[in-house]
């Protein structure tokens, strides 16, 4: 049923940038596997494998998709805030690691150190996992001045939500990156609830693809959902960035399914809310209608393609349950690097 | 999988209520469909279909209390799945590895139950490297030898840059990077807006890049601004991604006490930043120890906080005159050997550790008087050897007595030299108090000479 509101929906509307076969497919996998995963990590964390804190990306993952598939993956940096497991896995970070360092094990990407907030990687430009709201955009900032200072062409990706929106230290660093028009593209994914204030609640103007004006940072509201629209605009403002034009800013307007971590009450918004974006909007329902829709695809074909990434979920998981956790020695490294 | 369990909300939950079922028995649900609904006194919360399959039974009643966590509250079967199989695995919570403490018949038993983890690594710190056989020694300012080291760092290596407020074309505050931008250009001498916490972050995210980040503060007060970045972001990274991405950078401006500018710009932070993992704290007195420890700091991998006085700029010593002049970090310095009582202390103190120790040495009084130039790694075996030798210690400090460097040390003489002390250890500290702008209060604020030279005299009981 679902997928019959959604399909009707994609036909009536008109001028949507379109992805190749090819694109959708990637697209569908991804966002799949960001999805899988998720729900895993959310079993996982009922189970009591998963302590702390646990943000799960489930209905954004065509923003992070879109973003990557528009980037020079492995060339660009990314950086976004504490709801990370979607961009390490859509840039290519082992599933395994990343699960097992939310199950605190010694085989975690930052070895059970880090956890779910905190995992990196410099081989795939994945600068965090950011537990400090607002912290990484100047960080981003950080990593577009690098790629200036070095001119080796590469554009930073800065992501942070509607809540960090609202930090002080976001428009010091709008300000610096259009001052010195660093190459870098701040995603603002506004999912309308930091923790469990809306919006309309916390911010004295809502559409945050404007809060670049007073720095001349030109800025696009995107349908965060669609990913068709958010692989079309991240284009654009990486293009932007790339060529030496200086900041853009990208409001995704999208939605999470969960609360805002795993012990959320979830008072503030009505069931209806959640179920109308899951019926109606939801990202890979989206792309799943239209590779059946055009016959690039078959119910069959995304069977396997489910049950391939239903296996590296469940290996992953599997691996973070049985790998052993740090030895005690590790307590004490990584602390300072010796000279 | 075709057991549901009851999941917990939080690390913390035991149990909860199952409030309501959304499934019936024959009902087939797929990946993402809403079970059931828990409620605990914090939170409500979904249970969630994680494969697909059939309903077969519901094990728990809705409107039960006090349902454990991990209790199988369902039984879903997917496509070929018998009721047989296994139930999915609980975490097993047991630590791996803990060989159990050998307790001593007195030890109290809770003792041992605590999780014992390794010690911590010794630090060992190198010695000063010997100066080559007639070195030419140059008489120069603090201020200048910070200079002539940031520019050799940044003749070195094209990696290093200066960024901060007033740096270049103003020339630096303080003119500490007089002459820098006319030598390495807009591109590495980069003037910013009025925006610490803005500047100081762009370093961090530059330095994971693999920059190297001079960061001057135009005074350590205003770092107060990006504390958070210098300790969640830059501190704390390397350990947080397992050794992976480092912030090998230098914040560094002038710390501690100037003179009549109020509260707000005469605070002493070489306490705050000595507490924290991650960090390494340079704090220099001599022209010499600071052109040579700013140098390490520079290509030291880690984060290094290097803490200047803006009263010791002008001050003056001799540097050896050589192409690359390192000193190591987390060396302390032993500026007068002696046998009667250790003085220690760094910066801005050691100017009134040294004018006391000249008159009691004239007075008669053998003192040992140490320099630690770094705070963090900090040189406990100098102080710990040479308390053994002197059985006494007078630590000396600009910043506030509580949780000081002063407090540390006698902690630290304590724990490795209690039996050789023959008086308790005196702390000299600034006064608690916010620091006063009237000149006459300013002073009383401020530790004097005399007042090391008293706290000598009482713990030689000369007093």
């Amino acid at each position: 049923m679902a997928r019959k509101a959604v399909a009707s929906k994609a036909k009536t509307q008109t001028n949507v940038p379109q992805l190749t076969p090819e694109q959708e497919l990637e697209a569908y996998r991804e966002m799949l596997l960001i999805r899988r995963f998720e729900e895993k990590a959310g079993q996982m964390y009922g189970m009591g494998l998963i302590g702390g804190f646990c943000h799960l990306y489930i209905g954004q993952e065509a923003v992070v998709t879109g973003v990557t598939m528009a980037s020079e993956k492995g060339k660009d940096a990314q950086i976004t805030g504490y709801r990370d497991h979607g961009h390490m896995l859509v840039m290519g970070l082992d599933p395994k690691g990343v699960m097992a360092e939310l199950t605190g094990r010694q085989g975690g990407l930052s070895g059970g150190k880090g956890g779910s907030m905190h995992m990196f990687s410099n081989e795939h430009r994945f600068y965090g996992g950011n537990g400090i709201v607002g912290a990484q955009v100047s960080l981003g900032n950080g990593l577009a001045f690098a790629a200036k200072y070095r001119g080796d062409g590469t554009v930073a990706l800065a992501y942070f939500g509607d809540g960090a929106a609202n930090q002080g230290q976001v428009y010091e660093s709008f300000n610096m990156a259009k001052l010195w028009k660093l190459p870098v593209v701040f995603i603002i994914e506004n999912n309308k609830y930091a923790m469990g204030t809306s919006t309309e609640r916390s911010s004295a103007t809502t559409d945050f693809s404007k809060r670049g004006a007073s720095f001349d940072i030109p800025g696009e509201q995107v349908d965060g959902m669609d990913v068709r629209m958010v692989y079309d605009a991240a284009q654009r403002a990486i293009e932007y960035a790339r060529s030496g034009k200086g900041p853009y800013i990208l409001e995704m307007l999208t939605y999470r399914y969960r609360g805002h971590s795993m012990s959320d009450p979830a008072k503030y918004r009505s069931k209806d809310e959640v179920t109308k974006y899951r019926q109606e909007r939801d990202p890979i329902e989206q792309v799943k209608a239209r590779l059946l829709e055009s016959g690039a695809e078959t119910e069959e074909s995304l069977k396997v393609i489910e049950s391939e990434i239903r296996a590296i979920v469940t290996q992953a998981a599997e691996f973070a349950t049985n790998d052993a956790e740090p030895d005690p020695a590790e307590l004490w490294t990584d602390i300072t690097i010796s000279a | 999988m075709p057991q549901i369990l009851m999941p917990a909300l939080s690390p913390t939950m035991e149990e909860g209520t199952l409030s309501k079922w959304l499934v019936k028995v024959g009902d087939t649900v797929s990946p993402g469909d809403v079970l059931a609904e828990i409620e605990t006194d914090k939170a409500t919360m979904e249970v969630e279909a994680v494969d697909s399959g059939v309903v077969k039974e519901l094990m728990i009643e809705e409107g039960t209390e006090g349902v454990k966590v991990n209790t199988p509250i369902a039984l879903v079967l997917g496509e070929g799945e018998q009721a047989g199989e296994a139930a999915p695995k609980v975490a097993e919570q047991a630590a791996t590895s803990e060989p159990a403490a050998e307790t001593a018949a007195a030890t109290v038993p809770a003792e041992a139950k605590a999780p014992q983890a390794a010690d911590a690594p010794k630090f060992v710190a190198q010695d000063d490297p010997d100066l080559p056989e007639g070195v030419e020694m140059v008489e120069m300012t603090v201020r200048q030898a910070l200079n002539e080291a940031m520019a050799e760092e940044l003749r070195r290596d094209k990696d290093v840059f200066v960024i901060g407020e007033e740096v270049a074309e103003y020339q630096g505050a303080y003119k500490i990077t007089q002459n820098l931008l006319q030598e390495f250009g807009p591109e590495r001498i980069v003037d910013t807006p009025i925006t610490e916490h803005g500047f100081a972050g762009l370093a961090v995210g530059a330095a994971f890049a693999g920059l190297k980040p001079i960061v001057e503060f135009m005074t350590w007060n205003f770092a107060m601004q990006a504390i958070d970045q210098i300790i969640n972001s830059a501190a704390k990274q390397l350990y947080m991604s397992g050794g992976q991405v480092t912030a090998p950078m230098v914040f560094r401006g002038p710390n501690g006490v100037a003179s009549r500018v109020g509260a707000q710009h005469s605070q002493d932070y070489s306490a705050w930043y000595s507490h924290v993992p991650g960090l390494t704290v340079i704090a220099p007195y001599s022209a010499a120890d600071a052109k040579g420890l700013l140098k390490a700091a520079i290509r030291s991998p880690n984060p290094v906080i290097f803490l200047e006085n803006e009263i010791l700029y002008g001050s003056t010593g001799l540097v050896p005159k050589m192409d690359d002049f390192l000193l190591p970090i987390g060396k302390a310095r032993i500026a007068r050997k002696g046998a009667d009582v250790t003085i220690v202390s760094f910066s801005m103190g050691m100017r009134y550790a040294s004018q006391a120790t000249e008159k009691l040495v004239a007075a008669g009084v053998d003192v040992e008087l140490i320099d630690l130039r770094t705070l963090r790694p900090l040189d406990s075996d100098t102080v710990i050897e040479s308390v053994k030798k002197t059985g006494r210690m007078v630590t000396v400090e600009e910043g506030w007595p509580q949780g000081g460097i002063g407090a540390e040390l006698s902690a630290r003489v304590m724990e490795a030299a209690f039996d050789y002390l023959d008086a308790p250890v005196m702390r000299v500290t600034g006064k608690d108090v916010p620091m006063p702008y009237a000149a006459n209060l300013e002073k009383l604020a401020l530790p004097h000479v005399d007042d090391v030279i008293a706290a000598v005299n009482a713990v030689t009981y000369r007093s």
